[in-house]
């Protein structure tokens, strides 16, 4: 039962029509990037850390770069880094992409259920990783595996709970890569989307509240900043001046949905920080020292309580969302070939090759050592089991730290479920 | 039983005050405020104004505005700030400002403040405690009035606490601050200034001529999942909480029902032995909320006892609920399940 007039029953006015955003490219179709408007490297101005929050407004419509088509670093953003810290940001990014690649032959070899890769966003975590201080904490969502490779964390450790094997740090409870380190300063990954952000905010204030030095950082993908949560983080960041660095990342595809069903065909997302107030950038992805110097900024910024900044890293994910994926069936081939960002390893190669302090020999040896590191990670792991094979934790862990102490019905429980395994295998000791 | 009476000693000497609800909870906040520094108190309206039911009247001028803040009005944000609090290592107290607000926050307490120390096999934990007024009988209308108190125990890894009276909001409310994990803390708003009886027709009494309104200063606390028996009885066990705890009373006294009355003050963890020890002496069982009758509380309560007690009950177990409607505003009386529906389920029940 409906009053509203039907369409037609409105003398001359126009039927209202429904947009539904559709991507330019799908399967099969040529893909031209001619209109992304990319805009040479070295040519965006770098305002003071403490600037007016406005003043970083244009440059949330424009693209911070600093590596440049002759793969020099240039312009006001160049962080100037010695030649042995661009070396280990490469040698990181490496052995992330070295790690995924195995993760990923390992969930189809069956030994773990799940695996999500970060190719060719690498620079997107591990770049802020070296730019942030090592205390610094960070509220990541599920796609930073460069943060904790970068801060030290151990492969066999992170293999460890890919295969939720008996030695799990998270004792077997969390989907592959939803991974925690307190002590590395890396917040649990919750697998929902976007609660990490005021999460992210709640810590910054906790820190200023307390007169503490250290600021906090969060990671979003572009699909997911339509959550409220996101808002919620903006809204509360602004109104506390909280020291945070929010990183969207912006790989232009959530799952089969392109950036459009975000906002993406109206502005940027870093434009998003224009309507809160607080500063924005938006930086090429694909550039390490981009993102590196975007960070520092952002960084320098909260610690001399001159509050949030909203970064944009503008990148490509170059591969499915994870292993049950398959990004065949809905968007271009071309999209990654063609993209004109390119990828983030080569380009800082190719920087450390024009400096003279790189060559193609030393990173072809680096990439044989890195797969053998990670080759060895994977065996000390696999000591402990792989998914499903029976190396897992004790069954009584299952009802332990729903509470701080084990309630009585959760006790009760456990009975039951240790119970139930005696009577399907009577002779099954743990 | 040893459920009753667990006052700790040493406070039979303290001296106290007679306080309302009110007056109980926020001198619950200024004593965790001033004994731990990591304690923050935060919400819509609650800082200068001292928020809409005055419950923290005089804390931010007592604990400077660092500590005790207002905040946008966005759930979501107060509880998701909430857990980035927690994991840094303060002991957030966020307010929601009716119940019937939370629903925003419900992801950030579901599926983060729950499950962090589970996820994180105890790394991070989330020992916020998230104030509410809830309950109805105040004319408050459909979002003003709710009870969704079985929303939060059918959590795993939230605990869900009701006081009925000032002396208990005090001591559960320092219990549910100073617990390591995340708590809601249910304020049943129509008791704030009295001890309701359900006779909406009748002048309220205020808490003042009300035993439980003696409440000791400075701290003292009441552990969770610890059941109070209102009134020893022999004819049957009334199981209750909250503003029902005050009306289930009331009508016993006026029918002269030997009932054993039992405030679970906290739903999770649930205090089932005394609730059992009792069913069991008495053979008989009625449960009494506020909130919608389909999925409620009582239902848990009922397959429990069902469960524990089916030996020893001697008729069939009687919920008495709200109805399964939005809380409608004229006809809020109607709604609410009081002297009435209580009288007819009691003569229902003890004639069986």
């Amino acid at each position: 039962m409906t009053d509203i007039a039907p369409a037609h029953g409105r003398g001359n006015l126009p039927p209202l029509s429904l947009h539904v955003p559709e991507p330019k490219y799908r399967p099969g179709d040529k893909v031209d990037y001619t209109d992304l408007g990319i805009p040479p490297a070295g040519a965006q101005p770098r305002p003071d850390e403490q600037c007016a929050a406005a003043e970083t407004h244009p440059l949330c419509l424009d693209m911070v770069r600093v590596l440049g088509e002759d793969h020099r670093a240039v312009g006001p953003w160049d962080p100037r880094l010695d030649p042995e810290t661009l070396r280990r940001m490469l040698r990181t990014m490496a052995l992330t992409r070295a790690f995924d690649d195995r993760m990923f032959r390992g969930q189809r070899q069956g030994k773990t259920s799940f695996y999500m890769k970060c190719t060719g966003e690498e620079a997107t975590s591990v770049a802020p990783a070296f730019a942030l201080a090592d205390d610094d904490m960070v509220f990541p969502s599920y796609r930073q595996q460069g943060i904790l490779i970068a801060r030290g964390y151990p492969l066999t450790e992170m293999i460890n709970q890919i295969y939720s094997n008996r030695a799990d740090k998270l004792k077997g409870r969390q989907l592959p890569i939803m991974y925690s380190s307190r002590a590395h300063h890396f917040f649990t990954i919750s697998g929902n989307l976007a609660t990490q952000y005021p999460q992210a905010v709640g810590w910054a204030m906790a820190s200023a509240i307390k007169g503490d030095t250290r600021i906090a950082a969060s990671w979003i993908g572009e699909g997911s900043s339509a959550e409220g949560d996101f808002h919620a983080a903006l809204t509360f960041a602004a109104v506390f001046n909280a020291p945070v660095v929010f990183n969207v990342v912006n790989n232009q595809w959530a799952i089969s949905s392109f950036s459009g069903f975000a906002g993406a065909e109206r502005t940027t997302f870093a434009a998003r920080a224009i309507g809160y107030g607080i500063a924005g950038l938006r930086v090429d992805g694909n550039d390490a020292l981009a993102v590196y110097a975007a960070t520092q900024w952002a960084a320098n910024r909260a610690r001399a309580n001159m509050g949030p900044t909203l970064i944009e890293h503008f990148t490509y994910r170059a591969e499915g969302h994870s292993t049950s994926d398959d990004p065949a069936g809905y968007r271009s081939a071309q999209e990654r070939e063609e993209w004109p960002l390119g990828d983030p390893i080569m380009r800082l190669k190719r920087h450390l090759v024009a400096l003279g302090e790189w060559t193609d020999e030393a990173h072809a040896e680096m990439d044989r050592e890195l797969a053998e590191m990670v080759k060895a990670a994977t065996k000390e792991a696999e000591k402990n089991g792989v998914l499903g094979h029976g190396l897992h934790h004790p069954f009584h862990t299952m009802f332990e730290d729903v509470f701080e102490e084990l309630p009585a019905h959760l006790e009760e429980q456990a009975e039951q479920a240790i119970r139930e395994r005696r009577i399907k295998w009577p002779e099954w000791e743990e | 039983m040893s459920t009753i009476e667990e006052a700790p000693v040493s406070l039979h000497d303290a001296p106290s005050k007679r306080m309302n609800m009110i007056e109980a909870i926020n001198d619950a906040l200024d004593v965790m405020l001033t004994r731990d520094a990591d304690v923050v108190v935060f919400g819509e309206d609650i800082g200068f104004f001292g928020g809409v039911f005055r419950a923290t009247a005089g804390l931010q001028k007592k604990h400077g505005s660092r500590r005790v803040f207002d905040t946008p009005i966005n759930e979501c944000g107060i509880i998701g700030v909430a857990v980035g609090m927690g994991a840094y290592g303060l002991r957030p107290v966020p307010e929601i400002q009716f119940a019937d607000y939370i629903y925003p926050g419900m992801d950030q307490l579901i599926s983060e403040a729950a499950r962090l120390r589970y996820r994180s096999a105890g790394e991070f934990i989330a020992p916020l405690t998230v104030r509410s007024p809830f309950g109805g009988g105040i004319f408050g209308g459909q979002t003003h009035s709710q009870s969704p108190e079985a929303l939060f125990t059918h959590v795993a890894g939230l605990k869900t606490v009701i006081p009925a009276t000032p002396y208990d909001a005090k001591g559960l409310l320092i219990s549910a601050i100073e617990d390591n994990d995340p708590v809601i803390f249910f304020e049943p708003k129509r008791i704030y200034n009295g001890p309701f009886t359900g006779y909406y027709d009748k002048p309220v009494e205020p808490w003042a001529r009300h035993d439980d309104s003696a409440v000791p200063e400075g701290y003292y606390n009441i552990p969770l999942g610890k059941a109070r028996t209102v009134r020893h009885g022999e004819a049957l066990t009334i199981l209750a909480y909250g503003t029902m705890v005050h009306v289930v009373s009331a009508v016993c006294a006026e029918k002269g029902v030997d009932a054993e009355i039992i405030d679970l003050r906290t739903l999770v963890p649930l205090d089932i032995e005394a609730v059992e020890k009792s069913v069991q002496k008495t053979g008989k069982c009625m449960i009494v909320h506020e909130a919608t009758r389909t999925s409620g509380f009582g239902a848990e309560l009922s397959a429990q006892v069902q469960e524990r007690c089916f030996y020893h009950l001697e008729a069939p177990i009687e919920r008495v609920t709200g109805f399964d409607t939005p809380y409608p505003h004229s006809l809020e009386w109607a709604y609410f399940p009081g002297p009435v529906r209580i009288g007819e389920a009691l003569d229902r029940i003890l004639k069986a």
